[in-house]
């Protein structure tokens, strides 16, 4: 594997300029996230309208290209989407950086999943998966309310 | 022992590492091991292995007096008046717990003061912080210079009367800062106030003198020092050993025990409790033998002429800015690279086989204090050369080129 695979142009351009990054006004959900090996972390805000639409979302954090880039990329395609799809869609991008070889979300455009499939080259590097997934994982701990900080040394 | 040949002694740099070959720089993690640490272990477990001082056969004898052996070559090594000042640990860090906890135990009472620095590894801070939480204790650290150096000023400012010990490292794992133990030692006695030296990289690098230094005690990683893992060496004054009460309770450290009373054994088994590291003790041995046949002064002047090398690269490297600016370095060349997260770093330059390190090096406090949450590390052992630096240096453009910088 080239490690260009791993750190693609999206990947660095999203590092460098991540999307949605501070603090969403009247967020009504958030949570944070560290991994506590390498000290990068996250806090996630959310704001989600009365049908359960998010309405916005945001992040704030440091950390390396790939727990940035992950964040950032997260939080644009996340952006409208319905609480369940986001569920549905946080659970298919963890089970593809552990195993599956695509996404199968009906919920992502076949747009969106090549931008997700961007992050897919972490695969070959294990000590870096906790980078990709600590906002995803930050983020559903943000809709479910466990006021519990992510810590990716609990994670499975 | 000829230093241009002395990778040759370190089976490890056979292996390929992505298909290249390996450019180690991460010993003040851990050291790679020379091929006599390594069949001595095989050797011991092959030939000659019994468990030490319970039994009277022939095994047990002999492996007796081979782990006893080491204890007297450590007593060499660190100039100690007597071997049973030496005493062997699990590690460094049970090393300094068991400081912590029978000094602890015996001598500190609610509100005195341990004096640390900013410098200090996790490993010696940790333990202190749980007598703060159980005796109430607290806990002064000494603040360090723009050039991430201890001086013994800033030792000096934060003595009180309340300063019990004074527990510092010999070497510092991120700025490379070798601080005046020995200054800072004959002020702390001036005071009554006794010195404990993390020597987890002073050991591994500088010249032990433990007559010369005077401190109450110093900690030694063995694994860091050419070592198998799993063994430290607490070397303490002997005052203190008989002094202070015993760390863990088990077998081999008793005298006499009965329903109501037990009794401790002499020095230093009062400190070994149950079955030791023996083969690691064992091949422990043949580290300090490699160390003296190498010499500690030609180790010394190799490494020095590297980290010379080293800083004098890296400073020309645009956008790559070096952590800590001190007057005596050693071994340690921590780095940051504006637009790079040290992660990124690491993982690009082992790619091509370069094996540094990335994080806070188990030193939150100091990178806090940098401002700073993560950095990258290379640091020194006695097998590295100058190319080995300038392959550092020319991946460190590689990772600048991916990231367009």
């Amino acid at each position: 594997m080239n490690i260009k695979e791993l750190y693609q142009e999206i990947i660095l351009e999203h590092g460098k300029n991540p999307r949605n990054l501070g603090k969403t006004e009247n967020f009504n959900k958030d949570a944070m996230g560290k991994n506590p090996l390498c000290g990068d972390n996250v806090h996630v805000f959310l704001k989600l309208d009365k049908s359960k639409k998010v309405e916005d979302i945001s992040f704030e954090g440091s950390g390396c290209a790939i727990s940035m880039a992950s964040a950032s990329i997260m939080t644009d395609l996340i952006k409208g989407k319905e609480e369940a799809e986001v569920k549905e869609i946080v659970n298919d991008f963890l089970g593809m950086i552990k195993e599956n070889p695509e996404l199968k979300s009906k919920n992502l455009k076949e747009d969106e999943k090549t931008k997700l499939m961007c992050l897919s080259g972490v695969k070959q590097y294990p000590m870096r998966v906790k980078c990709a997934t600590l906002s995803w994982h930050t983020l559903i701990s943000a809709i479910d309310n466990t006021q519990e900080e992510i810590n990716t040394e609990r994670l499975d | 022992m000829s230093i241009e040949n002395i990778k040759k002694e370190f089976p490890i740099f056979n292996s390929k590492v992505h298909n290249n070959d390996l450019i180690y720089l991460d010993s003040a993690n851990s050291s790679q091991k020379p091929q006599s640490v390594i069949d001595r272990v095989n050797d011991f477990y092959t030939n000659e292995f019994s468990n030490t001082g319970r039994s009277v056969h022939f095994l047990a004898v002999a492996a007796t007096n081979l782990y006893e052996n080491t204890r007297s070559s450590v007593q060499r090594y660190i100039n100690a008046k007597d071997k049973n000042e030496i005493v062997f640990t699990k590690g460094a860090t049970e090393a300094i717990n068991l400081v912590a906890n029978t000094f602890g135990q015996k001598y500190l009472e609610e509100g005195d003061e341990i004096l640390i620095t900013e410098l200090e590894h996790h490993s010696n801070y940790v333990p202190w912080h749980f007598l703060r939480q159980s005796k109430g204790i607290k806990i002064e650290f000494a603040e360090i210079n723009d050039d991430g150096e201890i001086t013994l000023e800033s030792i000096e400012k934060k003595i009180t009367s309340k300063t019990k010990l004074i527990a510092i490292t010999h070497l510092s794992n991120v700025t490379g800062a070798v601080l005046p133990i020995k200054e800072i030692t004959q002020l702390a006695h001036s005071k009554g106030i006794a010195v404990l030296i993390d020597g987890c990289q002073g050991a591994p690098h500088l010249k032990l003198d433990m007559q010369d230094i005077d401190c109450d005690f110093y900690v030694i990683s063995c694994h860091k020092m050419y070592g198998p893992t799993g063994l430290g060496v607490l070397y303490a004054k002997k005052k203190w050993l008989e002094q202070l009460p015993p760390y863990q309770g088990g077998g081999g450290m008793i005298n006499d025990v009965k329903k109501d009373s037990i009794t401790y054994g002499d020095l230093p088994n009062k400190y070994e409790a149950g079955t030791m590291a023996t083969a690691q003790v064992i091949a422990f041995d043949q580290s300090i033998k490699f160390l003296e046949k190498v010499g500690i002064e030609s180790m010394i002047k190799h490494e020095q002429e590297l980290i010379e090398y080293g800083q004098e690269i890296l400073r020309k490297n645009n956008s790559v800015k070096l952590i800590g600016n001190p007057k005596n370095r050693a071994a340690v060349l921590s780095f940051t690279i504006e637009g790079v997260h040290p992660h990124d770093i690491a993982t690009i330059l082992d790619e091509d086989g370069v094996a540094i390190r990335a994080g806070h090096h188990c030193c939150q406090i100091l990178h806090d204090k940098l401002g700073i949450s993560a950095s990258a590390r290379a640091s020194l052992g006695v097998y590295n050369t100058k190319e080995d630096l300038d392959q550092l240096n020319s991946s460190i453009n590689n990772c600048k080129k991916i990231f367009n910088l």
